[in-house]
């Protein structure tokens, strides 16, 4: 049987819910899977670990990654892989692998297929050109690392069983460490509260102009629901950061998620996809975000919406 | 200080799509060309740097055919002080890793003390050469830089985590560092810009092959999953049909 090394994420003390995701995947393939786990927060993680099939778990801990840090984490997947010799490292598309797994792979030579959606066999599916195509990427070497991206596989699939876990230790130098991180931080406490809200607006670079947001906030308001936009939007200045859904910003899984000139990059749609009923208005009959809505809007939103709010408006005073 | 920005040529957001009859990829006659996103903010950073600490140069890194030295003018002409194109002749390579090698091979005598580049491509979105590069020239790395902080002295970057978290991460230089879109307002080329544009230096080295390590086997369009209806229609329908939709199905009121 093949070996299978998912390394594990360590989000704030627990698992990462893209690493649940990633074991998901890993065992779906199937193989002798050993998970991987680093840094002070390891014990506790190794422990969540214990009840799922997995053939076991190694636990690294040494004070030179106590916590994340890129030039420790390369050189401390590197020292694993030589060890075990797995054929297919596997781990969660979050930006943590993004920072230091390219480096794993210039080290070793081997290639790395990042935020793969699908997968076929040894054939794995990448979205491409702004996520209006898809791809399919093959490995040419016997090693290689693959990141899923959010939802590829589901964490509930994931197998329970028991693996016991062991100390691996490393050889790391403090020369090896060539950076200092500071404490994580949050810039603003979130005025609103996205992830439970019922309803949402949500504005994307199709509302062309600062001058036009506030449409999104009278649809907002006549429906009774929040407004979120994606990132570009945020990027502009034209609404704060605490409003931004996607993998950098807030993930919910409203009633509504209506998009008003959203494109519908992965980015943005790992962060809305569960919502219940998708409502998507943009132009471009291509744009991605149609392929995941209940209901395709092909229109011009500055046309569209104004209206809508007018005709809703006379609905409830009826 | 010398800063090197990687700078990648790519196909326009609003570029016709029509996929190549071998699947490979799409029919690049029928595409338009634009600087990829991203670059224009690690642009503008450099510039920003440069002009900060007052003295040392920028360098646009373009590999690709001859089409891309139209970015590479675009990025000269907005304040870079010289280019080097790492000319791709026939096959245009997609494997990440044999890219990097490539540049790599290409800037190793230049010993930039700063690589800046976009946090990824709009076309293939690997989204890790600027890494690569790092590690194969031994920098220090960092990714997602939101802010910097960086003087002859130090090289200070504000990481932006997932979920609205950051991290200050000092890093010994020299470093590679991937730019999070939105960290800074980029300029457009002036026309005193344009026209010194066309005197900057633009070395021509020719791309190597390194032996490829993963493939872009074809493209193809996403089969949706879910089952969609499609509204398109004159306004007052579209309007009264969303209407419709949101008393009956999403049931708002």
């Amino acid at each position: 049987m093949m070996n299978i090394l998912v390394v594990v994420e360590d989000n704030r003390g627990s698992m990462h819910r893209m690493s649940k995701e990633a074991i998901a995947g890993a065992q779906k393939i199937g193989g002798n899977i050993t998970a991987l786990v680093i840094g002070a927060n390891a014990d506790a993680i190794a422990d969540q670990l214990s009840s799922i099939a997995l053939e076991n778990t190694l636990v690294v801990k040494h004070e030179l990654v106590s916590s994340y840090n890129s030039d420790g984490y390369t050189e401390v997947v590197k020292q694993v892989i030589q060890s075990i010799n797995p054929s297919i490292i596997i781990i969660g598309h979050t930006y943590q692998t993004r920072d230091f797994m390219p480096r794993v792979s210039a080290r070793l030579d081997i290639p790395f297929i990042p935020d793969i959606i699908g997968l076929e066999q040894d054939a794995y599916t990448k979205q491409v050109l702004n996520s209006k195509l898809n791809s399919s990427v093959s490995s040419l070497s016997d090693m290689k690392i693959l990141s899923f991206q959010s939802a590829c596989f589901s964490a509930e699939d994931m197998l329970t069983g028991s693996s016991s876990s062991q100390n691996f230790d490393v050889d790391l130098d403090p020369s090896m460490v060539r950076s200092s991180s500071e404490e994580p931080f949050q810039e603003s406490a979130a005025e609103v509260d996205l992830e439970s809200a019922e309803l949402i607006v949500s504005v994307g670079r199709g509302i062309e102009k600062e001058d036009n947001i506030p449409i999104a906030f009278t649809l907002a308001e006549v429906l009774g629901a929040e407004v979120s936009a994606s990132r570009p939007v945020i990027d502009s200045g034209w609404l704060p950061s605490f409003r931004q859904i996607g993998s950098s910003g807030q993930n919910v899984s409203p009633k509504l998620y209506f998009a008003m000139g959203i494109s519908g990059a992965i980015q943005h749609v790992v962060g809305m996809k569960g919502s219940k009923n998708i409502i998507a208005v943009n132009k471009d009959p291509d744009a991605p975000i149609f392929e995941i809505a209940d209901y395709a809007v092909v229109g011009d939103l500055l046309e569209i919406v104004p209206k809508l709010i007018e005709a809703l408006k006379t609905e409830k005073d009826l | 200080m010398k800063i090197a920005v990687l700078v990648k040529q790519v196909i326009g957001s609003e570029s016709a799509l029509e996929i190549s009859d071998d699947s490979s990829w799409v029919k690049e006659k029928n595409a338009s060309f634009v600087m990829n996103p991203p670059d224009n903010y690690a642009i503008e950073e450099a510039l920003i740097i440069k002009e900060k600490i007052g003295e040392g140069e920028v360098v646009i890194v373009s590999q690709g055919p001859a089409r891309v030295q139209k970015v590479i003018r675009e990025g000269l002409a907005k304040g870079a002080d010289r280019a080097i194109h790492v000319e791709e002749n026939g096959q245009i390579e997609t494997d990440p890793l044999s890219i990097a090698k490539s540049l790599t091979s290409a800037l190793k005598d230049e010993n930039f003390d700063l690589i800046l580049s976009g946090l990824q491509s709009d076309d293939t979105g690997m989204g890790q050469t600027g890494v690569l590069i790092g590690e194969l020239l031994g920098m220090s790395t960092a990714t997602l830089a939101i802010e910097t902080d960086i003087d002859r002295e130090q090289i200070k970057v504000k990481r932006e985590l997932e979920s609205g978290w950051f991290q200050w991460v000092k890093l010994k230089a020299p470093a590679s560092v991937s730019i999070q879109s939105g960290i800074n307002q980029p300029r457009y080329p002036s026309l005193k810009g344009i026209m010194g544009a066309k005197r900057k230096e633009i070395k021509v080295i020719q791309s190597q092959n390194a032996e490829k390590k993963q493939s872009l086997d074809k493209v193809f369009v996403p089969q949706t999953s879910k089952e969609t209806e499609i509204i398109e229609t004159d306004l007052n329908s579209t309007v009264d049909r969303i209407v419709e939709i949101l008393k009956s199905e999403v049931k708002v009121f």
